[in-house]
């Protein structure tokens, strides 16, 4: 895909100077600090399932109510928890991740971050966030 | 056709079902064709131009995924299993939040049309496309084999159509319907089959829920009783192990199966590559979301609707019906609603085979074009038009080998979910641990991406050959027939029907072992663009302005 000819690509000693500036370090830390924990709660939370419905079958078959016992109900608990973390992810993005990635892209877009002009050193308002 | 009318074993009323799946075509296409003529560009054959929206894109994603594996599978095995059948859908969903946390808005900031696209970014292209372009096949071929063998199935059961010759011959139709779709469509006529597919189904399985928990009162505990007290003498439908308890070596395949249920989605090349088809990575995120409401509302559809038809039909008329396990919710929706409701869900299935196949073929093709034909073979020096035309080229050969496949695996019987749940073993071998090293590991190298594709790709086909899918299952005791692809051998050593338990972690090690030996330095300029261009969205593909 050519550019726009009023736009020019960005040079690879401007993505690298970018990946080495706070606020990139700091959209890093937050995407990181959330998405990572969190895949490995919901892997453990299912394998824990799927091993206790393989090798505990009798604590799974313990009746709740009338004929619905707990492997049911924690079958159903991991449709609930797919839907809150889903929630919980995009209230993460929207507040936290998306304030400090739209404003580097408009950086980007405007060449902020060419070596030698050392405005990437004034970061923006959405790191203080 | 004399032998149209001829099986007594036919539910319904043929006449009325194919009414209805004709309606569906015929709407299709007329869309198709509307859609056509925004058909451009390679990013609109591709892509769709990358302006389908957020909320129409989870449409079709959900039209995508929710292949008649769900459908007809899912609602089978809780039908007859109960409780087993239940994690094939907790898996399926609780995947997408692989998809959501860590890959469909990286990926759609940073690939052009395919998954090779993120996996050669930052590697020697060449051999890196290649190994990814051969990975997208195989996973599409596996998944195009289910969709087939669930469209044979369906057609002996609802059309009346029982000889071998005349169910070829359906199969034959439903394969050139498909390529027809992807020729004139490209991905927008695809999407839009898809976005209608998936509401149809949806509604479909909202009907039946409701019918089905209005008879018991909308009391859950009800409707588990009624599936138990039909269910097979033995069994308890509503506790696990009816399917995989019985011994240790079973326990061992069905962990197998969740491990590869849920690392398999966000390795799926055809659901990878919808991503691409909305203008920034927000729209990506917006798109999974309403994939997943939709996708996990459904689930519990299907929940219903399989203790519905263990309940209402019974295992017994199920297992004997063609098409076995995956004749549940047709049968049930003919136990509720008579010939009308039979053809409305028979309609929607045949629509759910038409759209995942078209999906699939498109991901496939487009795959051998960019990725083989214009990269490796011509080294970049093509145009997107010429580019194009391969793709087009391709989608009729696949098409075709597709074709081929649903008439073979007409005879086979396996159930769709299962087969569906191999791809989904290949595409989490092959695909996601060379994917997620790629995104977040600095250190990963051609080497280490080459080992992981090739070794997790080799080692998932190699047991599955050797596995009793292949040769050497057990015998079916009223029929005489094993339930192996091949009858009367065995040459299988391997003793899961699902690999994903030992080649998904071999795949990661792999991937890391291949890194750490590898003498190349990563390319630390392309390692910042990737990361740079993954989290901010600058310089992603932008949508094509008609």
């Amino acid at each position: 895909m050519t550019p726009p000819p009023d736009r020019r690509a960005l040079t690879p000693e401007e993505y690298l100077e970018a990946q080495n500036s706070p606020e990139f370090a700091e959209l890093k830390r937050r995407f990181r600090r959330f998405a990572f924990p969190m895949t490995f709660a919901f892997l453990a939370w299912y394998l824990l399932y799927v091993l206790l419905s393989t090798y505990a079958p009798d604590f799974m078959s313990t009746q709740v109510f009338g004929n619905v016992n707990l492997g049911i109900l924690l079958g159903l608990g991991q449709f609930l928890t797919t839907f809150v973390i889903t929630h919980l992810y995009v209230a993460h993005a929207n507040k936290r991740t998306d304030p400090i990635s739209d404003e580097m892209r408009e950086r980007l877009e405007r060449h902020d971050f060419a070596p030698g002009t050392g405005t990437h050193e004034t970061t923006g308002g959405a790191t203080r966030a | 056709m004399p032998d149209l009318m001829a099986a007594d074993s036919t539910i319904g009323n043929p006449t009325i079902n194919i009414a209805i799946f004709g309606g569906f075509v015929l709407i299709t296409l007329a869309i198709t064709f509307k859609a056509s003529r925004n058909n451009k560009s390679a990013a609109d054959y591709y892509a769709a131009g990358r302006n389908i929206s957020g909320t129409q894109n989870g449409l079709a994603i959900a039209g995508d995924y929710l292949s008649a594996a769900s459908f007809l599978g899912i609602a089978g095995a809780i039908a007859v299993y109960g409780y087993d059948g239940f994690l094939y859908s907790i898996g399926f969903l609780v995947a997408w939040l692989v998809a959501l946390l860590l890959v469909a808005e990286l990926m759609r900031n940073t690939a052009r049309f395919t998954m090779a696209d993120v996996l050669a970014f930052r590697m020697r292209q060449r051999p890196v496309r290649m190994a990814a372009a051969i990975s997208t096949l195989v996973v599409s071929l596996f998944y195009l084999l289910a969709q087939m063998a669930g469209a044979g199935g369906l057609v002996t059961l609802l059309l009346g159509v029982t000889g071998e010759a005349a169910q070829a011959i359906v199969v034959t139709i439903v394969g050139a319907l498909m390529i027809f779709y992807v020729l004139v469509g490209g991905m927008r006529g695809t999407t839009y089959v898809q976005i209608i597919k998936a509401s149809l189904l949806i509604i479909g399985a909202l009907v039946m829920t409701l019918w089905v928990l209005g008879k018991y009162g909308f009391n859950l505990s009800a409707l588990l009783g009624g599936a138990q007290d039909m269910a097979v003498e033995g069994r308890d439908v509503t506790k696990p192990g009816a399917q995989y308890g019985a011994t240790n070596v079973s326990k061992l395949d069905f962990v197998s199966l969740g491990l590869a249920l849920v690392l398999g989605t966000a390795g799926l090349p055809h659901v990878l590559m919808r991503f691409y088809t909305v203008p920034t990575a927000k729209d990506a995120r917006k798109s999974v979301v309403w994939a997943i409401w939709l996708i996990g509302i459904f689930y519990l559809f299907s929940l219903v609707i399989g203790y519905g038809a263990g309940a209402l039909v019974g295992p017994e008329r199920i297992l004997g019906a063609p098409g076995a396990v995956n004749a549940a919710a047709p049968l049930l929706a003919f136990e509720l609603g008579g010939t009308v409701l039979l053809g409305i869900i028979a309609g929607v299935a045949f629509a759910t085979i038409l759209a995942v196949v078209a999906g699939l073929t498109i991901t496939a093709s487009a795959s051998f074009a960019h990725d083989v034909y214009a990269s490796v073979i011509k080294k970049g020096k093509v145009t997107g038009n010429g580019e194009v035309k391969v793709a087009r080229i391709t989608a009729v050969v696949i098409g075709a080998i597709s074709i081929g496949l649903g008439i073979l695996a007409l005879q086979a019987g396996l159930n769709i979910a299962f087969l569906v749940a191999l791809a989904f073993a290949i595409a989490a071998s092959a695909n996601l641990p060379t994917i997620i090293y790629t995104l977040f590991w600095k250190k990963f190298t051609t080497q280490g991406a080459l080992w992981s594709i090739y070794g997790g790709l080799i080692a998932c086909l190699v047991l599955i050959a050797f596995s009793p899918v292949v040769s050497g299952g057990p015998l079916n005791a009223t029929t005489g027939k094993s339930t192996s692809l091949l009858q009367d051998v065995d040459f299988s050593w391997f003793p899961l029907n699902n690999p994903g338990l030992v080649s998904i972690p071999l795949s990661f090690f792999l991937g890391w072992l291949g890194s750490k030996l590898s003498k190349e330095k990563p390319d630390q300029l392309k390692n910042a663009e990737l990361e740079v261009r993954a989290l901010t969205g600058i310089g992603a593909e932008k949508a094509v302005a008609h």
